[in-house]
């Protein structure tokens, strides 16, 4: 099988994962998780982001350089929500 | 320790300039069209120029205010306006994109020895966008001005002022992008346009400045665009997202506007940290030491000035746990600061000093900027917070680091490469007689502050108790004079374009690549793309003395 | 579709190679913006959830999921045409590129639609925030102010999402036009797909955070 030929049935696995991930994840949302829904969901949707950006995104072939600029923009945003709710979380 | 200011030696240079980017095209179009960074920055260097000295009458207006306790100038109303309009000006149309926009587009290719930057056309954009910020900001305040200061903190903005917010806050908006467009364009510029042989620690490091100021650009200045885009809404529509009667936190709008708003301060100084670093080993005529912590530290600066924002918000109802954390991470960003000061101190010792203007604006800067920083201590540290919250120590503070710190960093930037920008020299008894009026009309102006707000005096009022009035009218003296010390570069700045001597391609002898091209450079900037194989700041391998 | 012998090589850059990884660098540059740009809602989300769990999981359940699962669909498969797409035009079969282009527009636009019917079906419930929002809470712990909060967050979240799916679709023509005029370059196809893959990242969050909001 040719380089592209490949990325075809990489490209279809993704999507078909995606699929069974957002069956999964309203699935979840019809049982009764109590506190562990919200976690869960996130978790799931991580896991679908993850997929996008590394096969659909390229980010599994790209730079080094690319994937750095890609993980410090997750991480600022992590700075600003845990900095954040680190006050709200504490007040009295 | 040599200390010299002898004058400089006259030399006979060409009656015509060479071709260059000035001369390549007359025409409005272009100017106004044109893809050259160079163009662009000297269309930004007018611009700012512009805003500055706006910003610089509404200081003027209410310093002149201040002079008696019950302000017999103005109307609160007005007073208020005039304080919000000096903030929003010299913020947002000054400070943030004074160096980068025109020392950092001018020097970014030259320095790494590229044709231009990455982007051309986003450059071009990013000064029209901010000019249309610029028009739109600046038409809120003349129909009707802004009360809010320019902190625009809700629910006093989206529910209370009658002032143009919308306006003010939409050309903020607007002008934003202009940043996040600049900041981009460096960071793919540095990254993938260096000359052959030119790695990292091989890069200036006003490169590396600019780096680090672009790294905080692309990914503080959205969270303003979303910030002041929530603030809109909730103004227009009123529903509240900040506002408590209807459910909201004011404290949300804060945490939103200082995470963009502390590490700004970071955009509007690293700069000029880049700015001293490249004046002082060329007017002390050696390396500077430490150069690889001098790198480092911008990178720590930019990063570590993303975490304290909380320190804006001690007193605000903030959690006193949140508090602590933003008070603690405050000392932190202190220590990269401090660094520099130390290994800019250290290449001065034993090096070869000459006092021109450059020299003067980045010995200004070291000594002031530290004051500044050092109070900026005593801020972090939550129990003095509380007590000189919201009075003049805080504004002196932040004017000693924006005014005496990036200001004069700007001056210093402005007065080093002039040669090279304009291919002309300007006159040097004027630009030292300059500096010496701003750093001790500076001092007159802020210094004073401190102690008013040691002893209580608060910010943003439009009166005062009788007993602060005599350090109000020393403050205002001071202002005057500055004003006069910034008015004169204007002058002998643009006298010297049409009567300076014309300058050659390394006026000062300096290291660095922008210097091996003629003066002013030519379009392209290099006919060939250069190869570095030498470590930077190699000034001992050069003749003592620093002007052609 | 314009070939590497054909890419026309901007003056500032000494080959197209260092062109094309300098415009992938730019626009991941961008994206990083955008995740920053986006995350201030999502702090404010984060925060008023926190406060107002009951509430928001009241007002979580006046969308409809079924409708908001389908649109999830949409949009992922969008994203799968998007990369044939990009895939096409690495491969330099034009047509292909345009056919997966146009599925990716129609895929869009089938979203916008749906988001504009639940938006209508929001209108005539009485559920946009301001002056005519009218909601009666069935307990004590749902305070109406709260869920105005929320479906405040729910418009701004999703109407900005939609904004910048507004934006790719035009981009997705603008391809489709420079393609039939030999004007595209695959770096250009290449970065519009990577600006469509982020907005659907940004719905695989906003669709639980927004949509399935405690059980049901």
């Amino acid at each position: 099988m040719s380089q592209e030929a490949a990325s075809i049935r990489s490209y279809l696995a993704v999507f078909a994962a995606l699929m069974v991930l957002l069956g999964a994840t309203v699935g979840a949302s019809l049982l009764d998780l109590g506190f562990l829904a919200l976690p869960v969901a996130m978790a799931i949707a991580s896991v679908k982001a993850f997929l996008v950006a590394a096969i659909f995104m390229h980010l599994r072939q790209s730079s080094s350089l690319i994937r750095l600029i890609a993980c410090a923009g997750l991480f600022w945003l992590g700075i600003m929500l845990m900095l954040t709710m680190s006050d709200i979380l504490t007040r009295v | 320790m040599n200390v010299s200011t002898q004058p400089l030696p006259v030399v006979t240079e060409p009656r015509h300039a060479p071709p260059n980017y000035l001369n390549d095209g007359y025409s409005v179009r272009s100017w106004l069209l044109t893809l050259d960074h160079k163009r662009i920055a000297i269309l930004y260097m007018i611009s700012i120029t512009l805003f500055f000295f706006i910003g610089g009458a509404a200081a003027v207006l209410f310093r002149v205010h201040l002079l008696t306790p019950t302000g017999a100038l103005f109307d609160p109303g007005t007073y208020n306006k005039l304080f919000t309009i000096h903030g929003v000006v010299m913020v947002f149309f000054f400070l943030i994109p004074s160096i980068p926009a025109v020392m950092g587009n001018f020097l970014v290719p030259l320095m790494i020895g590229a044709k231009d930057l990455a982007f051309p056309r986003l450059n071009l954009a990013s000064w029209y966008v901010y000019m249309a910020g610029g028009t739109l900001t600046g038409y809120a305040a003349i129909a009707g001005g802004i009360d809010t200061g320019w902190t625009f903190y809700t629910p006093y903005s989206t529910m209370f002022s009658n002032t143009n917010v919308i306006a003010a806050a939409t050309g903020v908006f607007i002008t934003g992008f202009s940043s996040i467009l600049t900041g981009l364009n460096f960071i793919a510029t540095i990254h993938k346009m260096r000359a052959p042989g030119l790695t990292w620690f091989r890069l200036p490091l006003f490169i590396w400045a600019m780096y680090a100021t672009s790294v905080i650009m692309v990914l503080g200045t959205p969270v303003l665009a979303m910030t002041v885009s929530l603030l809109g809404i909730e103004r227009i529509f009123h529903v509240g997202i900040f506002d408590p009667a209807l459910g909201g936190d004011p404290l949300l709008f804060q945490h939103l506007f200082w995470f963009y708003s502390h590490p700004a301060v970071y955009i509007m100084i690293l700069p000029s940290m880049g700015v001293v670093s490249e004046i002082i080993p060329c007017f002390a005529r050696k390396r500077p030491f430490g150069y690889k912590f001098i790198a480092m530290a911008s990178v720590a600066i930019a990063m570590l000035g993303f975490f304290v924002w909380g320190h804006h918000m001690f007193v605000s109802g903030q959690s006193m746990y949140g508090g602590v954390v933003f008070s603690f991470l405050s000392f932190f960003v202190a220590i990269p600061s401090a660094v520099k000061v130390f290994n800019w101190t250290a290449t001065l010792h034993k090096g070869s000093i000459s006092l021109q203007t450059p020299m003067l604006y980045a010995l200004g800067f070291i000594g002031l900027f530290t004051f500044g920083g050092l109070t900026g201590l005593f801020l972090a540290c939550l129990g003095v917070d509380i007590h000189v919250t919201g009075t003049y120590f805080i504004v002196a503070h932040f004017h000693y680091i924006m005014v005496g710190g990036a200001v004069m960093g700007y001056l210093g930037a402005i007065h080093f490469w002039w040669p090279k920008m304009t291919g002309r020299v300007y006159s040097e008894f004027w630009g030292r007689i300059s500096a010496a009026i701003i750093f001790v009309g500076f001092n007159l102006t802020f210094f004073p502050q401190f102690i008013l707000g040691y002893l209580g005096m608060p910010r943003r009022y439009y009166a005062y108790p009788p007993e602060f009035q005599v350090l109000n009218v020393m403050s205002t003296a001071g202002a005057s004079i500055l004003g006069l010390g910034f008015l004169l570069p204007l002058i002998y700045l643009l006298w010297s374009l049409k009567y300076g001597k014309r300058a050659g391609p390394n006026y000062w002898k300096a290291t660095g690549l922008e210097w091996t091209t003629q003066s002013p450079p030519e379009t392209e900037n290099f006919e060939t793309t250069p190869e570095v194989v030498s470590e930077p700041y190699a000034y001992e391998f050069m003749e003592l003395g620093n002007a052609d | 579709m314009q070939t590497e012998h054909t890419d026309i090589l901007e003056v500032q850059f000494e080959d197209v190679e260092q062109q094309r990884s300098t415009s992938a660098l730019g626009m991941w540059i961008f994206l990083c913006t955008e995740i920053m740009f986006f995350g201030g809602l999502f702090l404010a989300y984060c925060e008023y959830r926190h406060l107002h769990p009951e509430s928001f999981a009241a007002a979580s359940s006046r969308l409809d999921w079924m409708l908001g699962s389908i649109n999830t669909a949409i949009l992922l498969t969008s994203s799968l045409t998007a990369a044939l797409a990009v895939r096409a035009a690495t491969l330099r079969s034009a047509g292909t590129m345009r056919f997966f282009l146009g599925a990716t527009i129609v895929l869009g636009v089938a979203f916008l639609t749906i988001k504009g019917f639940e938006y209508h079906t929001d209108y005539q419930e009485g559920l946009i925030p301001g002056a005519s929002f009218t909601y009666s809470a069935s307990q004590p712990a749902v305070q109406p102010r709260e869920v105005e909060m929320f479906f405040m967050l729910y418009f701004i979240m999703t109407g900005v999402h939609a904004f910048h799916m507004i934006v790719g679709i035009v981009a997705f023509f603008i391809l489709i036009s420079k393609s039939l005029r030999n004007t595209l370059t695959v770096q250009t196809v290449e970065n519009t797909g990577l600006y469509w893959h982020f907005v659907d990242v940004l719905w695989i969050f906003l669709f639980p955070l927004l949509y399935l909001v405690g059980h049901h």
